[in-house]
């Protein structure tokens, strides 16, 4: 053809269409598939579009009730975690927390600026897999120590270190995985702290070793609070999968705290499959667990935060107005740090990809420095710079999720309500359970218009 | 020797009263009495005391335990002496699921048999059973020694990383990527201190080790059948 659309007779054909099936990225991934033999492991959350906070919207304040002056009359953002046992809850400034991450998947001096930038703050951050560093310890004056399946690093010197535990039983990037740490980012340290050979694939288990079911997870909770002195809260952090039963079962079991975790949420690494077609997104997670807490009248009583694809103060305001005690942000703190940033666009070029699109976290590669365990690109990162940047990121969240607050007439983030609300799709309304803009429906719910 | 009784002492103040001796206390010798199955006795202990319960304990007992030596005058519920750093462990009787998970040093002697998954992602601990192992155990052993006197169940040692088992009687099935192993004299040595100090009537000749082939220590599709 001698013209797009016509054939060497001047005669129009048809045009050539690619299969909305068979996309370029999915062909791309077939031959991807074909060569190498392996499947595509990476780094982030779910990437494809899911109903999210974008589509709710608050209604603000109207003749039927009165807004609060911005700037001038006070809006709370104080939270309390861990009231229902702890001898210490945590309290925190504003309720936005800094999700787990470990040492290992990110540099000693990236676990470091989280710190800083959670302590100015007023907020706390949270080990990962690989346990507890000296630098975070340090830099975070609330720091909750995770209980992972792997134990790796586990030891009661550091558990009584911590100021709340989180059992993880799952995450939101993969329900039912367990974690990878591959070869390239075992260095001699993350070797000794995980007590494996340096250089080999890491594969952590998705399974606690010493206990299955709820009945079980309940005497460990009661011996982690032996060894603990009852002083600390305990979370339970699960996926967003089956939201009021693992909120009922985690309850049952004896948590603080439930951290919930929907499919947007970040991992270090693990395969591509798992992220995009496991787990349920963030918005259909929350209103069952809310209401999984409300039928047991634990509501309040059980802190709920909520984790998974958290930007803005907007996410943040919706996110407890459908009933969360408090939020947690993972990806998004990387990216305040500097993950990401269009500055190394050269470097990410290099590597195959594009600012804004840089996944493969487990290769160590990354130019920023944040995700790796090379001395080199780690000497990029500033950690008393990054804090800065996470701290004033989080300070923004918290005044934009104010302002909304404000305008709906709430003197604290907490009176947010699902009644501010409605939503912008039918899926959105049906997984928020807030009615679709302009009308009182809840598609599923009350049926009348 | 000073005595808890749980028949009038709640479990926080046993565990409490315990983790308050440390290096220098001089009431170094305890026993606790009517133990009644309870969970998590004696966890979370952090000095060189010796315990001795007299009767069976239920989950977790001697859990995370440092520095102190905790004798079990009965069986042992799931989980004993898991994620144990240091110390010593001595279960009379037979020991339930996890016996010894993710151990990171210290002794734990089973003078019984243990279920399933004994010595689970084991990090450092030895642990010496006198009778057989159930089965999966040592899933995932990164490291330490399982000496196992009599036999031991399906999938032993299975994706192991660099932990060392011996078994003297028949192994039912090795898991993926465990393979048997040379024993050489250093190996012999290691055995004969384990048996020594664990009271075993046993000579290391008799024994078998097994350990990982590490022929999974990097992702290869071509190993993809032994997930």
């Amino acid at each position: 053809m001698n013209e797009l659309n016509k054939n060497n007779d001047g005669i129009p054909q048809t045009a050539p269409i690619k299969s909305a099936t068979f996309t370029d990225p999915i062909n791309a991934e077939i031959r991807r598939a074909a060569a190498t033999g392996i499947y595509d492991i990476r780094g982030g959350g779910a990437k494809r579009k899911v109903p999210h906070f974008d589509d709710l919207l608050f209604l603000g304040a109207s003749i039927s009730r009165y807004p609060l002056e911005g700037y001038r009359e006070k809006c709370e953002t104080k939270v309390t975690l861990g009231t229902r046992f702890a001898k210490k809850p945590i309290e925190l400034d504003i309720p936005i927390t800094i999700a787990g991450m470990s040492f290992g998947a990110l540099s000693g001096p990236a676990k470091e600026a989280l710190g800083r930038g959670a302590d100015a703050a007023g907020t706390s951050t949270t080990t990962g897999d690989g346990g507890m560093t000296p630098e975070e310890r340090g830099h975070s004056s609330k720091l909750v120590y995770q209980y992972l399946p792997s134990r790796y690093g586990m030891n009661p010197d550091d558990l009584r270190k911590a100021d709340a535990i989180e059992v993880v039983v799952g995450q939101g990037a993969k329900p039912g995985g367990g974690g990878m740490l591959l070869g390239q980012k075992i260095s001699d340290r993350v070797a000794e702290m995980r007590n494996l050979p340096k250089g080999i694939d890491q594969r952590s288990a998705c399974r606690h070793p010493d206990w299955t079911g709820p009945d079980d997870l309940e005497i460990k909770i009661l011996e982690l609070r032996e060894i603990t002195n009852w002083q600390v809260p305990i979370y339970i952090k699960i996926a967003g999968a089956r939201p009021y039963f693992d909120t009922t079962l985690a309850v049952k079991a004896g948590a603080d705290v439930v951290v919930l975790d929907g499919m947007q949420g970040g991992t270090a690494a693990t395969q591509d499959v798992f992220i995009e077609n496991v787990g349920i997104p963030t918005l259909a997670s929350i209103r069952p667990a809310v209401q999984a807490l409300q039928d047991m009248g634990m509501h309040r009583e059980v802190q709920l935060v909520v984790s998974g694809g958290i930007r803005t103060g907007a996410d943040v305001a919706k996110a407890l107005a459908l009933g969360a005690d408090a939020v947690a942000i993972g990806t998004a703190a990387l990216v305040a740090l500097g993950d990401n940033d269009p500055r190394w666009e050269a470097e990410y070029n290099a590597l195959g990809t594009t600012a804004g699109a840089y996944d493969d976290w487990h290769e160590g590669k990354d130019p920023a420095g944040i995700t790796t365990q090379d001395p080199d690109l780690m000497a990029r990162f500033d950690p008393i710079a990054g804090g800065r940047r996470l701290s004033n990121y989080l300070k923004v969240m918290t005044l934009e999720a104010q302002t909304i607050a404000r305008a709906c007439g709430k003197n604290h983030l907490h009176n947010l309500e699902p009644e501010d609300m409605c939503a912008l799709t039918m899926e959105a309304s049906a997984m928020s359970g807030v009615p679709l803009a302009g009308t009182n429906w809840i598609p599923g719910r009350t049926g009348d218009y | 020797m000073q005595t808890l009784d749980m028949a009038s002492t709640e479990l926080r103040e046993v565990n409490s009263t315990l983790q308050s001796q440390k290096a220098d206390t001089n009431q170094r010798t305890w026993e606790i009495i009517n133990p009644k199955g309870s969970h998590a006795i004696a966890c979370g202990l952090d000095g060189p005391i010796e315990v001795t319960v007299r009767g069976s304990t239920g989950y977790y007992c001697a859990g995370m335990n440092k520095e102190a030596t905790v004798n079990i005058d009965g069986s042992a519920g799931p989980g004993v002496a898991e994620n144990m750093m240091s110390g010593k462990v001595i279960i009379e009787g037979d020991a339930s699921q996890y016996a010894g998970a993710t151990g990171h040093g210290g002794l734990l002697v089973i003078k019984g048999n243990a279920s399933s998954r004994c010595g689970i992602s084991m990090k450092g601990i030895d642990i010496v059973v006198h009778g057989n192992i159930g089965h999966m155990s040592a899933f995932m052993a990164q490291s330490g020694n399982l000496v196992v006197l009599g036999d031991a169940g399906d999938a032993l040692g299975d994706s192991c990383y660099e932990a060392r088992f011996f078994v003297r009687g028949k192994v039912k099935s090795l898991g993926a990527d465990c393979e048997e192993k040379e024993m050489r004299p250093e190996h012999i040595e290691i055995l004969k201190d384990l048996l020594e100090r664990s009271g075993a009537d046993a000579k290391p000749e008799e024994f078998t080790r097994y350990g990982s082939a590490r022929t999974l220590y990097n992702f290869d599709v071509d190993n993809a059948s032994a997930y």
